[in-house]
């Protein structure tokens, strides 16, 4: 973090917003000229076939669109948020780039290389680059393996020839990293606690020096103090080792403390895209508003007058999704176009939004 | 007071850097089975059963075949200590020689039902999709075949033989055993760290070895002991209908056969047969719920 950003963080309230925003144009600037593409998104659909009810084995399946044309890009060094409430494909479209499920269209181009079009086992080297840290930290661990062996896993896959000696070392010197004893090596995962557990998938992660980490809620499971030294046991790692995170998370405090910019999602859609700074400042989308109002104020007076704009319903089935914009059916502020056409994203790489009544 | 805190130091880099040793699964389970009285007991007898069924006939005087003509029926004495059948074949040699063909029966069938059951059920869940639903059909449709019809078939065809008696009950048995695993298998394929395996770029066969076998590993072994004992019920069924073993070849369920006709005057015949079939079963289930307690406490 520049002493630039950190005055900002301070005095983030205080700052007049278009003084913020002339900033976060000046540092765009400068990160386009610095910092190197690793992840470009374009469109991305991921469908999963649902088997139909009829009796007849041969009558076709239901098409269940989990996300429905993404598309991101993401820099060196960088972080990205992707919120949205649960069942809005955060998750699915976390596995549909590290190739999890398979991508129905749309491409996942890494450092120029499209990772949906490679054979197996080119994806597999590139593997080493991209790792994953999962939602519950204990079934993201094979139970009957010692902690030694879950994090040496992946060394052992990519380099056989490695001696014994050499991956235990290079095993304990991550734990470290990681803020584990390295004596408890031998130990299973049955016997650390949640945040520990963590800690090992996210030295598991680590271990072969990856560009970019996709974590998929890595906090929801912990309670809230734990959260924090994750958290920024990910920052400190991220700003030692140069990574790229993707971090998914429905906490939106966590998101905008981490986040470089964000994503917000909606029934597999994106409908907002931005810094996250301009995002929380000015949320655009009436469902990011609705999210940002939920969010608490540490402040119980302005807590108390808060109000909290409730969306109503439920999230539709993306089995059968709305016409046109898939929010309409619970938008304030929906009229009769937004059932005729569907809205893509739409302005600068500062901020985007995918809403008709905005742009 | 140097020196003491030095130590102290010294001691406290020693044990920050010693290796802490961690308890396994494994090693719990066999922590909580060891304290199981009943299962440990039934291990010891059953260890006592199996050593005498293998060596008591070797070093008996008569063999399981000789006839003695002067002691037809003959009750417990101090030449035949279970006494003799209707042939005067010496009975404690039969017990034990049929208990040798039982237990074989037993724990061979039920490899055979683990061996074919597992792989069948592991392939079935972790391939998935069409595949799956094709093999649990094949599955439906040899439930639904008649056990006991089949094995008369086949014996009617190849004659008597044990070996058909193996492949009779191990090919009927496995079908269980197939739909437990499956069941474990799909359970386990959901599972978040068989995905990091994948993410971390292990291989299907390693993911199959090193992540999916050890996890139903468990339950195999529990459900194989249990199986034990059905199969060697099976087999004395079998026996018991006259489709065992051929003659002069015994089993306890033969045994019990021929005890059966004559109970009225030589109730031996019977009981002493029946005493160690009964005695190995009940080992058996305690040790297969023993096993079961340790390995899955959660599961009480």
């Amino acid at each position: 973090m520049t002493v630039i950003e950190k005055q900002q963080v301070a005095t983030e309230h205080a700052v007049p917003e278009k003084q913020g925003v002339a900033t976060q144009q000046v540092q765009v600037a400068v990160q386009a000229v610095k910092k190197e593409l690793l992840l470009e998104v374009n469109n991305l659909k991921v469908q999963f076939d649902i088997p139909s009810k009829s009796l007849w084995p041969w009558a076709p399946s239901l098409p269940l669109k989990a996300v429905d044309g993404v598309s991101i890009k993401l820099y060196e060094g960088e972080t990205l948020g992707v919120v949205g409430e649960s069942g809005c494909g955060k998750s699915t479209f976390a596995r549909a780039l590290i190739g999890l499920v398979p991508a129905a269209a749309g491409n996942v181009v890494w450092l120029g290389q499209d990772l949906t079009r490679l054979p197996h086992n080119e994806m597999r080297e590139k593997r080493k680059e991209i790792q994953m840290i999962f939602q519950d930290p204990l079934a993201s661990l094979n139970p009957r393996m010692t902690v030694g062996d879950i994090i040496a896993e992946p060394l052992r896959t990519f380099f056989p020839r490695l001696t014994k000696e050499e991956v235990k070392e290079q095993v304990k010197d991550m734990m470290t990293k990681v803020g584990l004893l390295p004596n408890v090596i031998n130990r299973y995962p049955h016997e650390f606690s949640g945040g520990q557990c963590q800690r090992i998938g996210i030295a598991r992660a680590l271990i072969l020096k990856p560009k970019m980490i996709i974590c998929d809620e890595p906090v929801s499971a912990l309670d809230v103090s734990i959260q924090a030294q994750v958290v920024n046991l990910l920052q400190s790692l991220q700003k030692e080792l140069g990574l790229s995170l993707i971090f998914i998370a429905h906490d939106l405090s966590i998101v905008k403390h981490i986040s470089d910019r964000v994503l917000v999602m909606y029934l597999g859609n994106a409908v907002e895209l931005g810094e996250s700074k301009a995002l929380f400042a000015e949320p655009k989308h009436p469902y990011t508003k609705a999210l940002m109002s939920a969010v608490p104020i540490p402040d119980p007076i302005l807590e108390r007058q808060k109000k909290i704009e409730m969306l109503e319903g439920d999230l539709p089935s993306p089995l059968n999704p709305p016409s046109g914009c898939v929010f309409r059916t619970r938008c304030p502020v929906a009229t009769a176009a937004c059932a005729e056409t569907k809205p893509t994203l739409a302005g600068d790489d500062e901020h985007a939004v995918a809403c008709l009544l905005v742009a | 007071m140097l020196s003491k805190t030095a130590k102290v130091e010294a001691l406290n880099n020693f044990s920050t850097n010693l290796e802490i040793e961690g308890r396994s699964l494994w090693q719990d389970a066999r922590i909580r089975f060891m304290r199981n009285k009943a299962a440990m007991v039934s291990l010891f007898i059953l260890f006592l059963i199996t050593l005498s069924v293998i060596f008591v006939p070797m070093f008996s005087q008569y063999a399981f075949d000789d006839t003695d003509w002067y002691a037809m029926h003959a009750p417990p004495s101090v030449d035949h200590w279970f006494g003799t059948d209707s042939l005067g074949r010496d009975l404690f040699v039969r017990t034990f020689i049929g208990g040798r063909i039982s237990m074989m029966v037993g724990v061979m069938g039920a490899f055979v039902a683990v061996l074919i059951g597992t792989l069948y059920g592991a392939a079935s869940g972790f391939i998935g999709g069409k595949t799956d639903r094709v093999m649990m059909r094949i599955l439906e449709i040899l439930y639904a075949i008649p056990f006991m019809f089949l094995v008369i078939v086949l014996v009617t065809f190849f004659g008597r033989d044990i070996i058909l008696i193996f492949v009779a009950i191990g090919a009927i048995a496995w079908l269980d055993m197939a739909r437990i695993v499956r069941g474990q298998t799909l359970s386990l394929r959901g599972k978040e760290f068989i995905e990091a395996a994948h993410v971390c770029g292990v291989s299907k066969w390693g993911i199959i070895t090193r992540h999916i076998v050890p996890n139903v590993l468990g339950i195999v072994a529990v459900y194989s002991t249990l199986l034990i004992p059905s199969m060697i019920l099976t087999e004395s069924f079998l026996s018991f209908l006259g489709l065992g073993v051929q003659e002069p070849m015994t089993s306890w369920g033969a045994l019990l056969q021929e005890g059966a006709q004559t109970m009225e005057l030589a109730i031996w015949q019977l009981g002493f047969p029946a005493l160690f079939m009964v005695v190995t079963l009940f080992c058996f289930n305690y040790v297969g719920d023993g096993l079961r307690d340790a390995l899955d406490p959660k599961d009480r």
